[in-house]
């Protein structure tokens, strides 16, 4: 119960918890999700006590984490996720650093024994800033009522500004229970807290300049600029430059793929006219990305004769790999902004000439479509049921993947034209991230068919939260492209392991075909569950999953554990290395 | 390898010490010495790390602690343009033929005896690490049971003080 001793002032006394609620209240939070457990009880009290904010509550806390990536994802805005101390907090420890390594806005927030016991290895107590320090932006632990206030805000500003990532709020018990005047606005004092958002004019005009002179330029758009929502103010400088674009993993739908500008996605997987035009680029214009080693391959074979311009909200990311040329701190949009008119004062006839080199990428292009082969088992083809979820459901619609073999397919054969409408875990590679992330983006975007498509693998790290789809009546779409096996893995051991395929068979046994039967499974969660084994059964099935709304919906794809994702660039060799299919290398003479 | 000495003003809070040293060890940064204390700003410590890396991820060190939520400054002071200081305690064993000898070297070093026993001698030293380590070389050879050795402190010389335009706006 709100504890208002309201005592005719203007500050209301409140307990820690009800002033916890109303902060995120006042922050605009509307929907949280979590699992309650004795250091968190009573805020959840409050919280049960109040029609502000929608709590989800999931069955697994690494569910809460991940659906609140996915609805900060599918939204633009911040996911909240509530754990109680010890056992419950540490499993949100993959979902933050997930959210860390993607550089996601997430506020976490846990339960912690009482104050006087913290310490003295109490019951279910885990040092957990401790343990999530290297994982986090920022973390608190909160102790005193009149401390909530500010923290909160504090956490809201530092996980939704600059570059954006999880902060953990941990809350003794006893902070939850005590009470103190609940003072709203909070002075937020954060003075080593400052990030730069408008660039150097000087930087921008010698990116400009650099532009102009290149006859070689791509536009290496990372998840950054999804981040700093800069998707128009991009498709105006691209088309004004006229530059190819490559988005990475975490950039698809930033820059509409259906754009004749966009090469596609660049890296291990990416298509082979994208890795080629960074490879043999003369000016890389870095944009809110990070020059992981998914992207560059051997970094002192990448891009060798490529300039650098390097614009990134954190100045810690610019040099860190690649030397840049024109280093840029800055919000990407701000800097798109300043950019366009400097670069429009060009005078044309100082502007290089793109035709070669838009002629070599064309071609490349039309040699190297990305493609598939049909498998030779007689079992469907991975590859076609993705392309066909994507084409039937359309641009509006969200795509969340889990990590492997369907993740890559998801993010070549689905055409996605705007930012938000694909989610996935990019830099931690979370298995597992799928079911929970759809579910939370489809709360942040109900209006919208979301689907989740899973491996099977990732599938039996998360499907409990299919429990909390069907109770809250969160409907998402789960397309299971199920390969009996973990099928990146097996790839790779296939490829280099002399296909020795170790641990990789999810089910090795004689005996019962499916262990478990995703049917039957999804069927005991209340879902609308069908099995599609057979070509002709992939429309229909995706149909009718289009066509149900009033509860959740699991396919099961029976598909070819041999189908592989190409292109590919081994790992550890130059970009220059890229196969188009197995021992199919591009012809690097043709022109 | 070459030897950097960061001066780092930061809030004092609980966990900040975990969070730069962390840090340290997560990206592979190693820390030769850490000296932590007060300043003349309540609410603010000073950390004083000595880091051996290589130029260019020395700016990733920085760029990297800049991000730490809690410090506010980091400064880079160059040996030619800073006071650079350590402090040691140093147990010697002694006895009469050598006692003389040690005590001359203690006046020599300008050390002082803090602490004297029948067959040995604690001896408090300052200094740059040269000297600290010379006392140690001459010292060697009577016997050195035990060394207390703090980090390196070090501040900019001149007039300008590393908390200005801290908390002016």
């Amino acid at each position: 119960m709100t504890n208002s001793v309201a005592s005719g002032s203007e500050h209301p006394v409140l307990n820690g918890s009800a002033a916890l609620l109303k902060s995120l209240e006042y922050l605009g939070i509307t929907d949280v999700f979590g699992l309650p457990g004795g250091a968190i009880m009573p805020f959840y009290d409050e919280l049960m006590a109040q029609s502000a904010i929608r709590h989800i509550l999931v069955r697994h806390e690494q569910g809460a984490g991940h659906a609140a990536e996915g609805y900060a994802l599918a939204s633009g805005g911040v996911g909240v996720c509530i754990a109680t101390s010890g056992p419950g907090a540490t499993n949100l420890v993959t979902a933050i650093a997930d959210a860390y390594m993607d550089s996601i806005p997430m506020i976490a927030i846990t339960g912690q024994v009482f104050s006087h016991l913290m310490g003295t290895d109490a019951f279910q107590e885990v040092d957990i800033v401790g343990v999530t320090m290297p994982i986090t932006k920022h973390s608190f632990l909160v102790t005193k009522p009149e401390d909530i206030p500010a923290t909160i805000a504090a956490a809201y500003q530092i996980a939704t500004t600059g570059r954006p990532g999880p902060v953990l709020v941990d809350i003794t018990k006893d902070c939850q229970i005590n009470s103190a005047p609940f003072v709203w606005p909070p002075k937020v004092d954060l003075p080593g807290y400052r990030p730069i958002t408008k660039a150097h004019g000087k930087q921008i005009s010698a990116a400009a300049h650099m532009i102009a002179e290149s006859s070689k330029p791509v536009f290496y758009v990372g998840g950054g600029t999804v981040r700093a929502k800069a998707q128009k103010e991009l498709l105006e400088l691209a088309e004004l430059v006229g530059a190819p674009v490559v988005t990475t993993l975490t950039a698809r739908g930033v820059f509409p793929d259906t754009h004749p500008q966009n090469l596609g996605m660049p890296g291990m997987h990416g298509t082979v006219p994208a890795v080629l035009a960074l490879q043999e680029s003369d000016l890389l214009i870095a944009l809110g990305s990070r020059f992981d080693d998914r992207v560059t391959g051997k970094v002192s074979e990448f891009a060798p004769n490529a300039k650098v311009i390097h614009v990134d909200i954190d100045p810690a990311e610019i040099g860190k790999i690649r030397e840049a040329d024109v280093p840029i701190v800055g919000d990407v949009r701000e800097v798109i902004l300043d950019l366009l008119p400097a670069y429009a004062e060009m005078p044309a006839a100082d502007r290089a000439d793109l035709t070669e080199w838009w002629a070599h990428l064309n071609n490349l292009r039309e040699s190297y479509p990305l493609g598939y082969d049909q498998p030779e088992d007689g079992l469907l083809s991975p590859q076609a049921i993705i392309a066909k979820i994507g084409e039937m459901t359309g641009p509006e619609a969200i795509y969340a993947a889990g990590v492997g073999q369907h993740q890559m397919w998801s993010a070549q054969f689905i055409h996605y034209e705007r930012p938000g409408a694909w989610l996935n875990s990019g830099g931690a590679g979370t298995m597992g991230f799928a079911i929970p992330a759809a579910m939370g983006a489809k709360v942040a975007q109900p209006e919208r068919d979301v689907w989740a498509i899973d491996g099977d693998g990732c599938f039996q790290m998360t499907n409990q939260e299919l429990a909390t789809c069907m109770i809250n009546g969160i409907n998402i779409k789960v397309a299971v492209i199920n390969n009996s096996s973990l099928g990146m893995v097996r790839q790779w051991q296939t490829l280099f392991f002399d296909g020795r395929h170790s641990f990789t068979d999810l089910q090795p046994l004689e005996g019962p075909e499916f262990i478990p039967d995703f049917v039957k499974l999804g069927e005991a969660y209340g879902c609308l569950s069908i099995r599609v084994r057979t070509e002709d059964e992939i429309e229909p099935a995706i149909k009718l999953a289009l066509e149900t709304n009033d509860r959740p919906v699991l396919i099961d794809f029976i598909v070819s554990k041999d189908a592989m994702v190409w292109p590919m660039v081994p790992q550890g060799v130059g970009n220059s290395k890229v196969q188009y299919a197995r021992e199919h290398a591009p012809d690097w003479d043709q022109e | 390898m070459s030897q950097h000495v960061l001066s780092l003003l930061v809030e004092d809070k609980p966990g900040l010490l975990t969070r730069v040293a962390g840090l340290f060890a997560r990206r592979g940064f190693n820390i030769h010495s850490l000296a932590v204390g007060t300043t003349e700003v309540p609410g603010l410590s000073r950390i004083t790390v000595v880091v051996d890396v290589e130029g260019a991820p020395l700016e990733q060190v920085t760029k990297q602690l800049n991000k730490l939520i809690n410090v506010l400054k980091i400064v880079e002071l160059e040996p030619e343009q800073s006071v650079q200081r350590e402090h040691m305690l140093v147990k010697v064993r002694i006895d009469a033929g050598t006692r003389s000898q040690i005590l001359e070297a203690v006046n020599l070093f300008r050390a002082r005896v803090v602490d004297v026993a029948p067959d040995s001698l604690v001896i408090e030293v300052t200094g740059d690490s040269q000297k600290i380590e010379a006392l140690l070389r001459v010292l060697d050879p009577f016997g050195i049971k035990e060394i207390a050795q703090s980090g390196l402190l070090a501040m900019g010389r001149g007039p300008k003080s590393i908390s200005e335009r801290i908390y002016k706006n």
